[in-house]
């Protein structure tokens, strides 16, 4: 649905020249939730800005719905007919909403439907109305944007971003200045509209929370580039990227009594509604059983995209390996290997075996309570 | 002078006054209004980003702001009785304030203009408006308040300078003060004439706040 190849935006500011698109290919399948993530000045609102030409590439091309935008753009800053209908078919929601004060929640609602030829003053209302109505704000239609909360003023931006019946929508940090339960009821409404719609969105954001959240695919941008990317459901099969560790970072080293044998579990998409008895087929359930008295010291898991994931950090009480006596870390891999478990010993990145030491710092803390959503 | 002599020439004055001041207002809000939105959107990183004709522009209106009035007002003769036929009188003063006044208001405009959000600007040319929306369904409603603001300032500024004019022959409160104040030193007559044009600047101040506050409060309130 979303297209660019070598897309490169040079900005010359006071003779200095600064890149923000470094050759930039990315590609959104339709009806995706793609997030792009990284951190600021990564270039990140640039490629969203590129997508519907508000900036100009200094080269590569943007393709959206098979329509080549960069071709449409014509020469100079200023957009021709043919991409002005064009970004009527994109829709794009902004960090700080841009809602007009000089208007009503509805007159905000209308104004992209006033550039669309042939609707009459009454069909716009009536059509603003439904919009504002599968946002859930149709009984402020008549209220100031300065009377709403940040949640409503964005729900606003996005009634306005479908006005014109997008398949796109560009979501440029759109939750950035909302609080944590707001943006996950803003999450929750692209979610939805994507659903209902088959809406494809770009969402841009520094949050890896909200990529957990809603999407289906990331990127990780740095500098101008695209580093790693893929469907969460492929990164978190593939551990070691980056994305993958800062979905579900490491846990802290833990100290160690003697005889404790420490196991790192990650999972790489279990799909629950495989496993719906609790106890029966679940690896989890089932690594639990063959280790009696074991503890679960940290656990991040969560359902991304529809599977669940994270890590589970295990003590294992009395299990030194030495002593043989104890469990087998390499048999108890093996046997739940390809089922979407994996484990290891920590320190050990091949799963070899290691007791009663503390395992070496991880790079990051970041051991959070089990959230399930 | 009797009263009903004072009575009579006030009231001409004041509605010569008026009628300077109103019809140069009112050529200065279609003149300025345009030039004002020019001057931003042919500014660099603007719409119509431009930089001979953004120069050329804040040039003539630099001109026209850096001359004192007073000169303006000579040096425009020739110029206004091209226009109106002759150079003296209510109707002939209109053109020298008209023609200081735009400039003035639109440096105004280009303030308030510029004030607005660029992110609505943005959000407008994201959903595939062109400049001409912009300009109508963003910049000018968002700015507004600002306008009429800077509109009321220019109408103050104008009373003051249409006073001027009486210097040149240009009739209404100015001429009278001159006239009776200056070179008949009839100073109750002058004191009437300072009365009637604090009257009406402050007239002039109230209603413009008055619309101004009420467009806030709107923005800020339910419709």
């Amino acid at each position: 649905m979303i297209t660019t190849t070598d897309l490169t935006r040079v900005h010359r500011a006071r003779g200095r020249e600064v890149t923000a698109l470094n050759g930039v290919d990315l590609h959104v399948p339709a009806g995706e939730i793609f997030g792009v993530i990284g951190p600021s000045g990564a270039g990140k609102s640039s490629l969203a800005r590129c997508v519907n030409l508000l900036e100009r590439p200094t080269s590569g091309t943007v393709t959206v719905d098979g329509l080549d935008l960069t071709a449409l753009a014509g020469r100079g800053p200023r957009a021709g007919r043919e991409l002005r209908a064009a970004r009527t078919r994109i829709g794009m929601v902004f960090q700080h909403f841009n809602l007009l004060s000089s208007r009503t929640v509805r007159g905000n609602v209308e104004l992209p439907l006033e550039h669309l030829p042939g609707l009459t003053r009454r069909e716009r209302a009536r059509r603003a109305m439904e919009l504002l109505d599968t946002v859930g704000l149709a009984d402020r239609a008549g209220d100031r944007p300065a009377r709403l909360s940040g949640g409503q003023k964005q729900r606003v931006g996005i009634a306005r971003a479908l006005a014109g019946r997008p398949k796109v929508l560009l979501s440029d940090e759109a939750t950035s200045a909302l609080d944590p339960e707001t943006t996950r009821s803003v999450l929750r409404l692209i979610r939805d509209l994507n659903r209902s719609l088959g809406l494809t969105v770009l969402l841009i954001t520094h949050e890896m929370e909200v990529v957990r959240e809603v999407c289906d695919s990331v990127a990780l941008m740095e500098r101008g580039r695209i580093i790693e990317s893929g469907s969460l459901r492929d990164l978190l099969s593939r551990p070691g990227t980056r994305l993958a560790r800062e979905l579900f970072p490491p846990a802290a080293p833990e100290p160690l009594a003697a005889g404790e044998l420490l196991l790192d579990l990650e999972l790489h998409g279990i799909d629950p509604a495989a496993s719906p008895d609790p106890v029966g087929p679940d690896p989890l359930a089932e690594i639990l059983r063959a280790l009696p008295g074991a503890e679960i010291r940290s656990a991040a898991v969560d359902t991304v995209a529809g599977r669940r994931a994270g890590r589970v950090r295990l003590v294992v009480p009395g299990a030194t390996h030495r002593d043989g006596g104890g469990i087998d870390p390499d048999a108890l891999a093996a046997r739940f290997r390809g089922r979407g478990v994996e484990l290891r010993v920590p320190g050990t990145p091949d799963g070899a075996r290691g007791t009663g030491v503390p395992a070496p710092a991880a790079p990051a803390p970041g051991a959070f309570g089990e959230a399930p959503r | 002078m009797t009263a009903e002599r004072m009575r009579e020439l006030l009231l001409q004055g004041t509605l010569d006054t008026l009628h300077m001041v109103g019809w140069s207002g009112l050529i200065a809000l279609v003149g300025g209004l345009p030039l004002g939105v020019l001057l931003v959107l042919t500014d660099r990183g603007g719409l119509l980003a431009n930089r001979p004709v953004n120069k050329l522009l804040g040039g003539v209106v630099n001109i026209g702001r850096s001359l004192p009035f007073i000169i303006l007002l000579v040096a425009l003769i020739p110029f206004t009785r091209l226009l109106v036929g002759t150079s003296i009188g209510p109707t002939a003063a209109i053109v020298p304030l008209a023609v200081g006044a735009i400039p003035f208001f639109a440096r105004l405009v280009e303030t308030a203009v510029r004030e607005v959000d660029h992110g609505l600007v943005e959000a407008a040319l994201a959903m595939g408006g062109s400049t001409g929306t912009v300009v109508r369904k963003v910049l000018l409603p968002q700015a507004l308040p600002s306008l009429v603001a800077g509109l009321t300032t220019t109408v103050i500024v104008l009373i003051g300078y249409s006073a001027m004019a009486g210097a040149v022959g240009g009739g209404g409160l100015g001429t009278l003060a001159l006239t009776y104040g200056y070179q008949r030193f009839e100073t109750d007559f002058m004191l009437l004439i300072v009365a009637v044009l604090v009257v009406l600047v402050t007239v002039v101040q109230l209603a413009g706040d008055l619309v101004v506050r009420t467009l806030n409060r709107r923005e800020r309130a339910d419709a």
